[in-house]
């Protein structure tokens, strides 16, 4: 056994109160407070950043959480509405006369053209469809509360200027007094905005909604989900457990890394070229996102399988292997148990991604104008970021609030999802 | 020189004529770096075979070969004979989940299942098909516990996290999980090193009584362990097999110099 060598100790001993220790000290201490000044100045530029996104989003979107809505008499006049066939209606005679009730001072027709113009477009068609599913309701005379239409809308949120020249408004004296009569009779009311989640896309702002855009994104993620998780996980443990390690591993090792840094719109390109110009599927299909956004989540499930594997201590799996489990046995029965929580936040996160994705999305086609929700993945849809594209496109007034509100509508299903990864993991993360 | 504890019916023991295991002109490399080099050992039924030496000089690696958990390593290539029962083990007809379950093994370090006390033991039998009813399972699951002497200390809370055991325990519930798949030979690579002193012990009394049924390899790094326990020790030092024989001999008549100096703590 060695002897610790003790003669020369002593003499090595450092004294802590000499002049160069004590500036050492001193500079060890200024290294230590600059870095932690840098942490906090490079946090407090992010939080700065992200408030002021997070504001000027909602100081635009939260109009978008309200509609302005007018309540008026409608009397279904058995004459205009066939009891054997409610859609076949004058609806929009009804409407015209439930308007021109509302005002029965006005008898030209301009004025009166005006004065329907109050009124959203939509109106018929709402009216209809609640015959249509009472039919009771004809040859009566009942009150419904309409949206008004986009311009009255912005008036009504002070959008518009009521006191500026009226060639540098959407709306004339004329119009303005109209509408204001109906305000002065209490007629008017802003009420939560749930045709924002409940309806489909739309010309007319007022009544354009999401439901087309997240019924067509949860159908593509639906789809990315069932083929990624499976094929990623396979793939991983395949690749971390089976696989000899050799050139050819190496390079799909490689290629793997590389196709998760590949930017989304190539994958976009590949969609296009191989899923709907070679097997010929449907443009603008969820079918087609969902695979597009599958191959670009496959690498990001597959790196986190592999890193969550090898998280697994060594020691459990040489004792499976110790009391002669096989491979496959070692593999279900002790690594995914203990790999899953870290496997399924990864993949949440991926899916989030995947839900943000807008490229790709918009080169398949899938930012087509669409008045209904797609009723299965061959149909056309939009989604989420396509849908916020749409409208940011839209000239109307009252998209500029949409838009804003639909950012915050994606952003909170983002938040939703890494909650859920959040939550995921520490409830199955092992305690013990 | 220390007073080496001697078990008095061991001091004249020879490798019985049929070795429980033996290896034959093993040689082992990882990658291009051999480990160990032609090592001739045979380990006899029904006793304690130590395996000492300094760290790095393959004790483990010869370890590892009996049961080929070394097949795990990539790199590793084993060379020579290893016979289980006059059978080798390296033949390619020899299913090494089977082996694996005959030759059972205990790590330095406890690693339970991060599962329960009992479906810690209750595993290894229920993959191997062993207990085809709950009852027969229980019974092979309180047997083993039994066997490795924990049953007692745990019998209130066999659902509980094996992992909240303290050391010691762990290693015994290892133990008990090798002893549940009815193994032959049971290789323990330094059980006690993560282990205090009373902990040891009682492992050491363990290994005692499971000699009865079981034929066991334990490599210890403590000679005084080696004294305690075993009844054939075998000198490693740089990958080659230096000298193996009855325990006593090995502490008190050593043939070759390198083994002089290890025992009497010249080196190592
Ligand atoms: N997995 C491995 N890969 C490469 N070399 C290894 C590996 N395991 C052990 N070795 C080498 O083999 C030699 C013997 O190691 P080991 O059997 O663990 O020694 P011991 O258990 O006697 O301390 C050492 O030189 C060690 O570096
Ligand atoms: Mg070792």
């Amino acid at each position: 056994m060695i002897e610790p060598t003790t003669t020369t100790r002593a003499a090595a001993r450092i004294d802590w109160n000499s002049g160069t220790a004590r500036s050492l000290r001193k500079k060890r201490y200024a290294a230590d407070r600059r870095l932690r000044f840098y942490g906090i100045a490079a946090i407090s530029i992010a939080v700065l950043l992200l408030g002021i996104l997070l504001t000027s989003l909602v100081s635009t979107g939260y109009l978008a959480f309200v509609q302005t809505h007018v309540t008026m008499d409608v009397a279904i006049d058995p004459e205009q509405v066939p009891v054997d066939n409610p859609a076949e209606g004058n609806y929009r005679a009804i409407v015209a006369d439930a308007v021109q009730r509302l005002f029965p001072d006005i008898d030209g027709r301009s004025e009166l053209r005006n004065a329907v113009g109050i009124v959203t477009n939509g109106a018929q068609v709402m009216l209809r469809n609640q015959v249509i599913s009472d039919p009771s309701l004809i040859g009566k005379t009942f009150s419904i509360q309409v949206p008004v239409s986009d311009p009255y809308d912005q008036l009504y949120k002070d959008v518009i200027d009521r006191d500026l020249p009226e060639n540098r408004r959407r709306l004339n004296d004329e119009q303005i007094a109209l509408f204001e009569t109906l305000e002065d009779r209490g007629l008017i009311e802003a009420k939560a905005n749930w045709a924002l989640l409940f309806n489909a896309d739309s010309r007319f702002p007022e009544l354009a909604g999401l439901a087309g855009a997240i019924v067509g994104s949860f159908y593509a993620l639906l789809l990315c989900f069932v083929i990624s998780f499976p094929v990623g996980i396979a793939a991983a443990i395949y690749l971390e457990e089976f696989a000899p390690k050799n050139r050819w591993t190496d390079l799909i090792e490689v290629n793997i890394n590389n196709l998760a840094a590949v930017p989304s719109i190539i994958f976009g390109l590949l969609g296009l070229a191989v899923f709907i110009q070679v097997f010929g599927l449907p443009r603008s299909a969820p079918l087609v996102g969902g695979l597009v956004l599958a191959l670009m989540t496959l690498p990001t499930i597959i790196i986190v399988t592999r890193n969550s594997l090898k998280a697994v201590p060594p020691s459990i799996r040489e004792a499976a292997l110790g009391i002669g489990a096989s491979r496959h046995e070692v593999i279900l029965h002790h690594l995914l148990p203990l790999a899953i929580p870290g496997i399924l936040t990864g993949t949440i996160i991926g899916m989030a991604q995947a839900l943000g994705e807008t490229a790709p999305l918009l080169l398949i086609g899938m930012n087509a104008f669409l008045t209904s929700p797609p009723g299965g993945i061959m149909e056309p849809a939009t989604s989420l970021p396509t849908q916020i594209f749409i409208w940011a496109d839209s000239p109307e007034r009252g998209f500029v609030s949409r838009t804003s509100a639909a950012i915050l509508v994606l952003l909170g299903f983002l938040i939703l999802m890494n909650a859920i990864a959040i939550y995921l993991r520490s409830k199955l993360e092992r305690k013990w | 020189m220390t007073q080496w504890t001697l078990d008095p019916e061991t001091r004249t023991t020879e490798p019985a004529s049929l070795p429980k295991m033996r290896g034959e002109n093993v040689n082992v490399f990882y990658g291009t770096k051999q480990a160990l080099f032609d090592v001739n050992l045979a380990v006899p039924e029904h006793q304690v075979t130590a395996l000492i030496g300094p760290s790095g000089c393959g004790k483990s690696t010869f370890l590892r070969c009996l049961n080929r958990m070394n097949d795990t390593i990539d790199i590793a290539r084993v060379e020579g004979e290893i016979t289980l029962d006059g059978r080798s083990i390296y033949d390619p007809k020899i299913d090494v989940v089977e082996l694996r379950a005959q030759v059972g093994m205990a790590f330095q370090k406890p690693n339970p299942f991060p599962k329960s006390i009992f479906e810690n033991v209750a595993y290894g039998p229920t993959i191997h098909g062993r207990a085809s009813a709950k009852a027969d399972l229980e019974q092979i699951v309180v047997d083993s516990l039994r066997k490795a002497g924990l049953y007692e200390e745990v019998k209130e809370r066999l659902h509980e996290p094996g992992t909240g055991l303290s050391g010691g325990q762990q290693q015994r519930l290892c133990i008990a999980r090798a002893i549940a798949v009815a193994p032959e030979v049971i290789l323990m690579d330094e059980p006690c090193s993560a282990l205090d002193p009373i902990a040891t012990a009682k492992i050491e009394e363990l290994i005692d009584e499971l000699r009865e049924n079981f034929t066991i390899v334990i490599v210890t790094h403590s000679m005084q362990q080696a004294a305690r326990v075993s009844q054939r020790t075998a000198f490693f030092h740089l990958g080659v097999l230096v000298e193996e024989g009855p325990t006593s001999e090995i502490f008190t008549s050593p043939n070759d110099k390198r083994t002089q100096d290890y025992v009497t703590g010249r080196f190592g």
